[in-house]
């Protein structure tokens, strides 16, 4: 589930985000409780906490005093910004230098695009 | 919260004049869950016996405090402080010739804050048979006997040593779950003294890394997930890239070298290092252990 080369606290943001981004958390929906966070994935409750107060930082989540966190209504909005800013260098660059290495025309991967767009 | 404060000082024990613990200066906090890593020998279960007040120190001393206990006190031959230290060992320490249920009995006795409705829930769920002897019990079975009498004491210092040892992976997983449902319930301090450093450790909030009992670090875990990083590539780059970090391991073919280094990467070395055409990556918690308590240390980690 996590992996010890990063921090996990990072990576439990990161999943969440995710979760947002995809649809698969709603906006104003609840999240699971720290606690019940570390139980499901069997990990240190400070950790997940961590986590979830890096969200709450960022604006991400939001706190009701005494119920729990939830979604924030521009969470999804947010976070898709973000990764749009960085499609290109984080997925469309390697893409080229990956073409390129293995010998695909550029010319080829635009009709592939293109058919896409039909 | 009912937890302890641990504190050694100059911690020394010698087997017939070798240091076992040499000098050990530690501090666990208060309601954690701290791991204690080290390879076989490091130390571990003389510093777990010695947190316990299981043995006297030779020099140095370990103090307690907080909880119900208030100000620091020295566990050794001091009841009301034992009473609240519960460490439970590989080799289980239990009266073998008589059923399970006096063992638990015996506990209950013992521990102020013995918890009879979950000890019964635990050995129901670990299938320990309460009728049987102890000695009658596999290994297995014993090694959840330990569990149960560790977690249902919620004594404010709770020690597993490599409790876990003789259980299988379902049986293990199931320790790691209740441990950490019942942490949450009552929160105390933890130690979890172990070599299985990857299962162990997404459940840990600090970690003590011993070696030849020194302390090697103690850190958040979490920092300690990729404070390592690898650099591969030509030799000659490599070296002039990583002259000036602590290195932990290198390893060389044909003009190709592979060093792993400790601590953060500036920006600019990495940058360095990428328009080189260096592969630049990150190590693991597993690794970096491994790296940081190896068997004979290159010279430049000895700097």
């Amino acid at each position: 589930m996590f992996d010890d080369r990063s921090p996990i606290y990072l990576q439990i943001a990161d999943q969440i985000k995710n979760d947002i981004v995809t649809g698969a958390l709603a906006e104003d929906e609840q999240v699971m409780s720290t606690n019940q966070y570390a139980a499901f994935y069997r990990i240190n409750p400070a950790t997940a906490a961590k986590g979830f107060a890096q969200l709450v930082d960022e604006g991400v989540l939001y706190k009701k005093r005494g119920i729990g966190m939830f979604v924030s209504p521009n969470a999804r909005e947010l976070l898709r910004g973000g990764r749009r800013d960085a499609f290109f260098a984080d997925v469309v660059d390697p893409m080229i230098a990956e073409a390129r290495a293995v010998g695909v025309p550029l010319s080829e991967v635009v009709r592939y695009i293109q058919k896409e767009e039909q | 919260m009912n937890a302890l404060e641990v504190r050694a000082e100059n911690l020394t024990v010698r087997f017939g004049g070798v240091p076992a613990v040499d000098g050990l200066d530690l501090r666990l906090a208060p309601g954690k869950i701290h791991g204690l890593l080290g390879r076989n020998g490091s130390g571990k279960s003389t510093l777990a016996a010695l947190l316990a007040g299981f043995r006297k120190p030779d020099e140095g001393q370990v103090l307690l405090s907080g909880g119900d206990l208030g100000a620091p006190r020295s566990p050794y031959e001091d009841a009301v402080v034992t009473s609240r230290i519960c460490l439970i060992r590989e080799s289980g320490d239990l009266y073998d010739q008589v059923p399970v249920k006096h063992v638990l009995g015996y506990a209950a006795s013992l521990r102020p804050y013995w918890d009879h409705d979950l000890a019964g829930e635990l050995l129901d769920k670990f299938e320990v048979p309460i009728g049987k002897k102890v000695q009658k019990l596999s290994r297995g079975k014993r090694s959840a006997l330990g569990v149960v009498l560790g977690l249902a004491s919620r004594a404010p210092l709770t020690i597993f040593d490599e409790t876990y040892l003789g259980m299988d992976v379902p049986s293990r997983e199931l320790f790691y779950d209740v441990l950490l449902a019942d942490y949450a319930e009552v929160p105390r301090t933890i130690l979890l003294s172990t070599h299985l450093v990857s299962e162990v450790s997404a459940l840990l909030e600090e970690v003590v890394i011993l070696d030849r009992g020194r302390l090697v670090t103690q850190a958040p875990v979490d920092t300690l997930r990729g404070r390592g990083a690898s650099l591969v590539g030509p030799a000659a780059v490599v070296d002039e890239l990583t002259a000036g970090l602590a290195v932990l391991a290198e390893q060389r073919l044909g003009g190709t070298k592979s060093v792993t280094v400790l601590g953060d990467l500036d920006e600019a070395l990495l940058a360095k290092a990428r328009s080189a055409g260096l592969e630049v990556g990150q190590v693991g918690l597993q690794d970096l252990f491994v790296h940081l308590t190896a068997p004979v240390p290159s010279k430049e980690a000895r700097r």
